[in-house]
Parts: C-alpha cells; structure tokens; sequence
C-alpha cells in the first residue's frame, strides 16, 4: 500500500475539521462579550454572496465577511498552493496575481474581488505543463523547503510584467528613464518575499533565466 | 478580527453618505493597513464602505499647470506615471523607497497618508498606548525608543510617522482634497494634514473629521531642481525609514527638504529651507533645535545632518 498516495484520512482533512470545530466553539463566547458595550463591531458575523473568477474559473461564494482572499482560496475553494506565512503582509507567501498585479492575498477581503480575475500558482502551471518560472525554480533548485516557493513565484511574474512595463523601482537610477532588467531591479523587487530557508541566490538565478538576463 | 458590515459604494457622494449612515464605520480602499489593524482588533470598525468602485483612480494636469492625483490612484500606478517621473521624479522616489511591490499595488494615495504608525508599542495591546487607548499612557516613552520620533511628541505620544510618499509630498507642498459630510470640498495644505500628538486627548494623528473623505492630492506646477530622496533603514529594502530626507534643490543651492522617521509627521520648516545654501548643519541645526532625543534615537540626529549632506551632495554631483 503506498501511504503516501491513497492516505485514508489527509493530514489536510483533519486540520480542516479541527479548525471548523474550533471556530464554532469560538463564536458562543464571542456572542456572549456583548455585555462589553464600548466596542463598535457588530456582534455576530456578517455572510455575503461574492463571485470572482480563479485560474479561469467562476466562483460563487458566500462569505464571512471577515474572510481574506487568501482564506478563501484555501479553506473554500480548497486551493491550497497559496500559503499562509505571516498573515500580515510581510512574507509574501501569499502572493497571487489578480487583474494581472501581484499583491498579497492576507491584507485584502474576499468581499473586495467581485468580478475580480484570480491567478494562484495552481493556475500558472500543472504537472507537465510547467510556466516557465516554475521550471526555472526547479531547474536552478530555487527552494529548499517549498512554502514560500508559490507566493515567490507568483510573484517573480508578476514582479517581471511590471519590469517590461516600466515601472520604477528604488534601484532605478532615472524614474524618467525607467527601469532596464538588472540583477539589482529584480532582487529589489522580489524583497517582499521572505525565504526563510535562505535561497535567495537561486531564486535569482531562476528569475533570471525567465528574465533573459546574466544572474 | 472583529464582525463588521460591508458594502459597496458608487461615487464619493455615495461613500459619503453611506458612511453617515452607520455608526462606526470606516472606509476601505487598498486595506493593506486598516486590515492588518482589524486582524489584531486594534481598529474595530462596525461596517466598512468599499470606495475601489467610486472612481478617483485617474491622474490630471490642473489649470495652473499642476497635478491632481486621485485618492484611489495606486501607489505603483502614482510612481509610474509619466507626468510624475518627469514632473515630480521626487514623489516617485519617495514611493518606490516604501513598502514591497505587492503592497504598492494595492496600496492607495489616500491611504498611503492615513497610514497609522508602526510604533511596535501601538501594536503590542497588552500595553498601555495612547494612541489605541486614549487615556491608557504611553508605553513607548520609557521603552526602547530607538525607533521612536527625536521632536515633536508630547508627553502622550514618542512614535515616528511611517510614510515615506508623504514626506515626498511635504517637501512638494501638496494640497490634499477632502468632501466633507455635506458633500462640499474642502482643501488642506498635507502640512496641516497630519498633526502632532499634542497635549490633549486623544493624541493628535490627521486633520480629518469622522466621516470625511479625501477625493484627491493636488500638487503644483513642477518646480524642477535636482529632487532626491534618501533613505537610512536597518536593511536595503522593505523596512521603514530610521532617516529619511526629501530634497528639491535648485541650482543656486535654495530649495525644499522634508525629512521623515524623526517626528510624528514629515518634518519641516521654511526656517530651514533658508537655511539651505548654507549647508546640511545649517538646516539641521535650525530643524531640530528643540529636539528631545533619548539615549537610544540621539543617533537620528547625527544621521539626519549626515545623509541631507550626502543629498546635498548627490545633488551637486548628479
């Protein structure tokens, strides 16, 4: 029997119902504050239809309205590529393409992306059908543990849409002038994503490939 | 994060509106700060009204040959734009020395000036801060203050003010437009926008009545000059400034600086300015003649003087 393949009960499946268990546990004490009267939030969660199209295809939710972008693409649609590092806007795991921009999926609301076009790392490429930054991390072995991999690559396609269109960067010498694909442009546009195992110099290296330029 | 009620608004007239209807309630555009704070429950609105749909995304010369730039035009659009990087080339500086390209994608102009400080004792609940909880104290004043601001705080509040489009926008002697409650304008030059903490409570932070909506930042026609922006921070991206210095310099050594991560806002004076064909020590020793430093953050005021003179400098060069 290959465990590995055909688990009975998925690592994913019990995170996934011990966290819904906790949440409903978690809301009787939260109704319950309402003795607190200084507080100006609603008391009880607020749903809400949202539609937005991810990797091509139309997605009808209803929400929390608490709920991030990024919770929702992991815990709803059950795309679970996109990860969860810091939560804050500081990591960059979450990174995901929307409307053709890179921003992070933990510092925007579910709520806000109707209509909105969603690109996750399960939509750059599959198995056997690789997007060239995805080939280029394998090929240059530009990870060691993988987590922050999809927020780092969805993000280096994004970063580079925004090279070839002009955008200035803090190592740009002439914002007049514009940017020109450089080693320094593409390490100082990549800094919003944090690799904890440290392999930035390979990260570069495929980066630089997709880019066309000397690393 | 707390539950709260979300909706859509149309026009700046609609947001407005909307707003007045529900107590508690807050506007959101890009998020990327206001969500942060609604993750750790220190900013706990009942009901958020969306304004991305209500336009005020565009960038527009004015009659006087100045710029008129949407509340809603994102960071990366702002510091791309052409009129901008020829016009303004210190504003684009100024944003692209900020934050990742992630946030600045999302990120607005309007939020970018109503960004909170980064003080870590604001963040930190279990302490007492007066800007979270007014009346509480401030815990920062006796704590490790190497991050906190060396003038212009109050006995209620040390923290430094985070943006760094701001201190750009300072220095450029932008207006900032605000609908009020009625729906009529009013404008505000970004030097009175942002307040110090003072003396009362709750500490002063931005000249904007609940309810109020900035519609757009207005700067004047350009002024040319060699325009700089230099940025001290602990690493050589993504952090905020521990000294930052915006600079338009003509070339009979007159001009324009602003410096950020010193004050509770983008730090200034006309008395300064004029003391610029004089030198960095000359405008440092007029700008912060009434500073406080502790221990911990007299360093800013030697990197202060040091990196205008290395702006000065550059300007000269370039």
């Amino acid at each position: 029997m290959d465990i590995f393949r055909e688990p009975k009960v998925s690592r994913r499946a019990v995170i996934v119902g011990g966290a819904s268990s906790a949440a409903v546990t978690a809301l009787v004490p939260a109704s319950a504050q309402d003795a607190k009267p200084s507080t100006l939030a609603a008391s009880v969660p607020e749903m809400l239809k949202v539609s937005f199209t991810v990797n091509g295809k139309v997605r009808e939710l209803e929400l929390d309205t608490r709920t991030t972008l990024l919770d929702a693409l992991r815990e709803h649609i059950q795309l679970t590529g996109t990860k969860k590092g810091c939560d804050q806007g500081q990591c960059g795991a979450c990174t995901v393409i929307v409307d053709g921009r890179r921003i992070n999926s933990c510092l925007t609301l579910a709520v806000m992306h109707e209509g909105d076009k969603i690109t996750t790392i399960e939509g750059l490429g599959a198995v056997g059908d690789l997007h060239p930054m995805q080939a280029a991390f394998l090929k240059h072995d530009g990870y060691q543990c993988g987590y922050c991999t999809p927020g780092q690559i969805c993000s280096a396609v994004g970063m580079l849409a925004e090279l070839k269109a002009g955008v200035p960067s803090h190592v740009t010498a002439d914002p007049a002038v514009g940017p020109k694909f450089s080693n320094a442009e593409t390490r100082e546009r990549m800094s919003g994503n944090i690799c904890r195992c440290g392999a930035y110099s390979n990260i570069q290296e495929a980066i630089a490939e997709v880019a066309g330029v000397r690393s | 994060m707390k539950p709260f009620s979300y909706e859509r608004a149309t026009s700046p007239a609609d947001a407005v509106t909307r707003a007045a209807a529900k107590p508690g309630a807050r506007f959101i555009a890009g998020g990327t700060n206001l969500l942060d704070l609604m993750k750790l429950e220190i900013s706990t609105p009942a009901h958020l009204v969306d304004v991305n749909g209500i336009g005020l995304d565009t960038i527009e010369k004015t009659a006087d040959g100045g710029l008129r730039v949407g509340a809603l035009v994102r960071n990366t659009d702002l510091a791309s734009h052409a009129a901008v990087t020829k016009g303004y080339p210190l504003l684009s500086k100024a944003i692209v020395a900020g934050a990742s390209g992630q946030l600045r994608n999302k990120a607005t102009t309007a939020g970018n000036l109503m960004q909170r400080t980064r003080c870590p004792y604001f963040y930190d609940k279990n302490l007492p801060c007066n800007k979270r909880d007014p009346g509480t104290g401030c815990a920062a004043a006796g704590g490790y203050s190497r991050g906190h601001s060396v003038i212009g705080v109050s006995g209620n509040c040390v923290c430094a003010y985070p943006s760094d489009m701001t201190v750009a926008l300072h220095a450029l002697d932008a207006t900032v437009e605000i609908m009020q409650l009625d729906r009529t304008t009013r404008t505000l030059p970004v030097r009175d926008f942002h307040l110090l903490p003072g003396d009362d409570l709750p500490v002063g932070e931005f000249a904007l009545k609940p309810g109020e909506l900035i519609t757009a930042v207005v700067l004047p026609k350009p002024v040319g000059g060699k325009q700089l922006y230099h940025k001290v921070r602990d690493r050589a991206s993504y952090a905020f400034a521990l000294v930052s210095v915006a600079a338009i310099i003509q070339p009979d050594g007159t001009g324009h600086v602003a410096f950020g991560g010193v004050a509770p806002k983008p730090w200034r004076s006309d008395a300064a300015d004029a003391a610029l064909p004089r030198g960095a020590k000359a405008v440092t020793d007029t700008l912060f003649a009434d500073a406080t430093p502790t221990d911990q953050n007299q360093f800013k005021l030697t990197l202060a003087t040091r990196t205008l003179g290395a702006v000065l400098i550059d300007a000269k060069a370039s």
